[in-house]
């Protein structure tokens, strides 16, 4: 089995009556490599992952290989992919071992023994430097230690499609670096597929290998950071004027001027 | 002298949690007992608590007026006063969770007001329902219309778009509408049936019988494993509706099964003793506080915790005023308030 490659097809969703995203056709992203979703608020990027994962309906064609994901059922969808919502839950009376057990206890479709699940829910929290934190309540963390617990969550179910809706809002500027080397880590050593929201620019085109830079629900450039990141689109999609420069050790950088 | 691994270390720290919450319902558990056979032992004939343990264990050594008052009194009373309780903050619990709000309950979302409609309508207007023997005919109005209020909920809950907080706004809006449907009987109502009613609605366990105690205890004895087994899903939903769906928990299905449970537990147990409010409220609130909300603990923890406070409200109700039985109804929330403050402050010293 290669990587897997997920599609997408003509989809549109929409809340009620108003289309957020109208026929929205991407090249198919392939695991092995971390796929930043970046643009301006409101663009629709949470929105599209939900779609993703199933959690609103959708119309068009979501495909993984060859498993269209949307005739699948929630329990379906979650055997291959998990979402990171980008709201935290407020006031749950939950460790973060116990909220990250319940990623694997709550539907268990493949059955794992409950020593297992106890043995990946700390592997997971080791992975992301929270595991002193296991036995603390979720509602006694400060903002970031409770993010970090949110993507102890869904790294844990170990999907093949992963999805994180700016999973390093709240995070230091350490941590955000280590939430990003760990992302990418996953996605190679898994080969999974890994959508990932960002609002930062310059760390979107550090991490990732492809950028897909959504405005207005449609796609306003799609390609390598190189390609997609330009003073032209970045003027025309977020209406600043900004330079993209090659800082002294070859990396991609972002210096904006000013909003215009 | 071997270095632990950093797994087995958290792992037997948590297996240490486990043990604590597993003691603290264990704990609730014994406290039930012994509240119950105070529960037992009190009332306005004295009869010594030994005479009634001795007298539960082989009622043929007492005599007529003595077994009259322990079988057919004092335990009905009793069992019905810890039923009531658990199934009552089971509901509350199921609610809180499945709504996300801390003030959710049966009686906070009309469960409690539609029962009392059905009451008044059996009682004012003198209705009755077919094949139903009328000693029956008052619990069974009072089901009908809690039961009916709960499926109202959840026929909106599976109207489209309808989110958890239009559902308690909702059940709030159920509250109002049959109050004063229950007014506008009480206002045509003869002052006989009007001090019934009034009765009625304030609770009481003096309507206890063997027969009802079969019937609550076979609803709670039915619905009690399903909720356990929903107890991981529930748990996972306290994360976010977005992330329980994304764990493969159907959480409309989740809901539709809950709020059933809870229909089932809050109608029959309001249309046997009335209205009880405080209950499904606090009792959640407390387990939350002692064992937190992995539902594997919390809804055991929630059902002990109302039973707990339902007997120590029924010892307080034939105590406060010697040689009188007062309303359980309204003793309830004299005796939750004060342990539920004592709770909150003793929690905060902790932290
Ligand atoms: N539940 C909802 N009901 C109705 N409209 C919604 C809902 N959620 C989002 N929208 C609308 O959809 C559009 C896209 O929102 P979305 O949350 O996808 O944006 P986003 O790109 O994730 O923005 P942000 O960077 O601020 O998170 C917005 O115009 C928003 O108003
Ligand atoms: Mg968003």
């Amino acid at each position: 089995m290669g990587t897997p490659q997920l599609s997408i097809d003509g989809l549109s969703v929409g809340y009620g009556r108003r289309k957020i995203i109208e026929n929205l056709s991407l090249p198919a992203i392939s695991g092995g490599a971390v796929t930043a979703l970046i643009g301006p608020n409101a663009a629709g990027k949470t929105t599209l992952l939900r779609a993703l994962a199933g959690l609103v309906p959708a119309k068009g064609s979501i495909r993984l290989d060859d498993t269209e994901l949307t005739a699948l059922s929630v329990a379906g969808h979650a055997r291959h992919v998990t979402y990171m919502p980008q709201a935290l839950p407020q006031r749950v009376a939950l460790t973060v071992f116990e909220a990250t057990l319940s990623a694997l206890m709550s539907a268990r479709a493949d059955a794992i023994s409950t020593a297992e699940a106890h043995e990946r829910a700390l592997h997971a929290l080791d992975r992301l430097g929270i595991a002193d934190l296991a036995l603390r309540g979720l509602d006694e963390l400060s903002g970031g230690q409770r993010q970090l617990a949110s993507l102890a969550q869904s790294i844990v179910r170990e999907p093949t499609v992963l999805l994180l809706d700016e999973p390093t809002s709240a995070l230091d500027i350490h941590h955000q670096l280590r939430v990003m080397q760990l992302v990418a880590e996953l996605a190679r050593e898994r080969g999974i597929i890994v959508v990932i929201v960002l609002h930062d620019i310059a760390q979107a085109a550090r991490y990732a290998q492809r950028i897909v830079l959504l405005e207005q629900g449609t796609i306003a450039a799609d390609g390598s950071p190189d390609a997609a990141i330009t003073p032209a689109t970045l003027a025309r999609v977020y209406k600043v004027e900004a330079r993209v420069e090659r800082c002294s050790h070859g990396t991609l950088q972002v210096i904006v001027d000013r909003a215009v | 002298m071997s270095e632990l691994s950093p797994h087995t270390q958290q792992l037997s720290a948590y297996a240490r949690l486990v043990r604590r919450r597993v003691l603290i319902v264990a704990g609730l558990g014994a406290l039930m007992l012994v509240a119950m056979l105070f529960d037992i032992a009190t009332g306005p004939s004295n009869l010594p608590l030994a005479d009634v343990i001795s007298g539960i264990l082989s009622p043929s050594s007492l005599d007529a007026p003595a077994r009259v008052i322990i079988w057919e009194v004092r335990l009905p009373y009793a069992l019905m006063a810890v039923l009531v309780g658990a199934a009552l903050a089971l509901a509350g619990a199921e609610m809180q969770t499945i709504l996300n709000n801390p003030l959710a309950s049966p009686f906070t979302l009309g469960v409690s007001s539609a029962a009392a409609f059905g009451a008044a309508l059996a009682l004012v207007l003198g209705m009755s329902l077919p094949f139903i023997p009328t000693d029956w005919n008052l619990p069974a109005f009072a089901f009908l219309f809690a039961f009916a209020s709960v499926l109202l909920l959840q026929a909106m809950a599976r109207l489209r778009g309808t989110g958890v907080e239009t559902l308690v706004l909702f059940g709030i809006a159920l509250v109002f509408t049959f109050n004063a449907l229950v007014a506008l009987v009480q206002y045509v109502a003869s002052q006989e049936a009007l001090q019934q009613l009034v009765f009625w609605s304030m609770g009481s366990l003096a309507r206890s019988t063997w027969a009802k105690l079969g019937v609550l205890g076979l609803v709670t004895l039915i619905v009690v494993p399903f909720s356990l087994k929903a107890s991981w899903r529930m748990t996972a939903l306290r994360l976010g509706e977005d992330r329980a769906r994304s764990f493969g928990i159907s959480v409309a299905r989740l809901r539709f099964f809950s709020l059933l449970r809870v229909s089932l537990l809050a109608a029959t147990s309001v249309a046997f003793v009335g209205t009880i409010g405080f209950i499904g409220l606090v009792a959640p609130h407390i387990a939350r506080l002692l064992v937190g909300e992995d539902h594997r603990f919390f809804l055991p923890g929630s059902m002990l915790a109302g039973a707990v406070i339902m007997s120590l409200a029924s010892v307080a109700s034939k105590t406060i005023v010697p040689g009188a039985l007062l309303p359980v109804g309204i003793v309830t929330s004299l005796i939750g308030v004060p342990f539920f403050i004592a709770l909150i402050f003793s929690r905060r010293e902790r932290l």
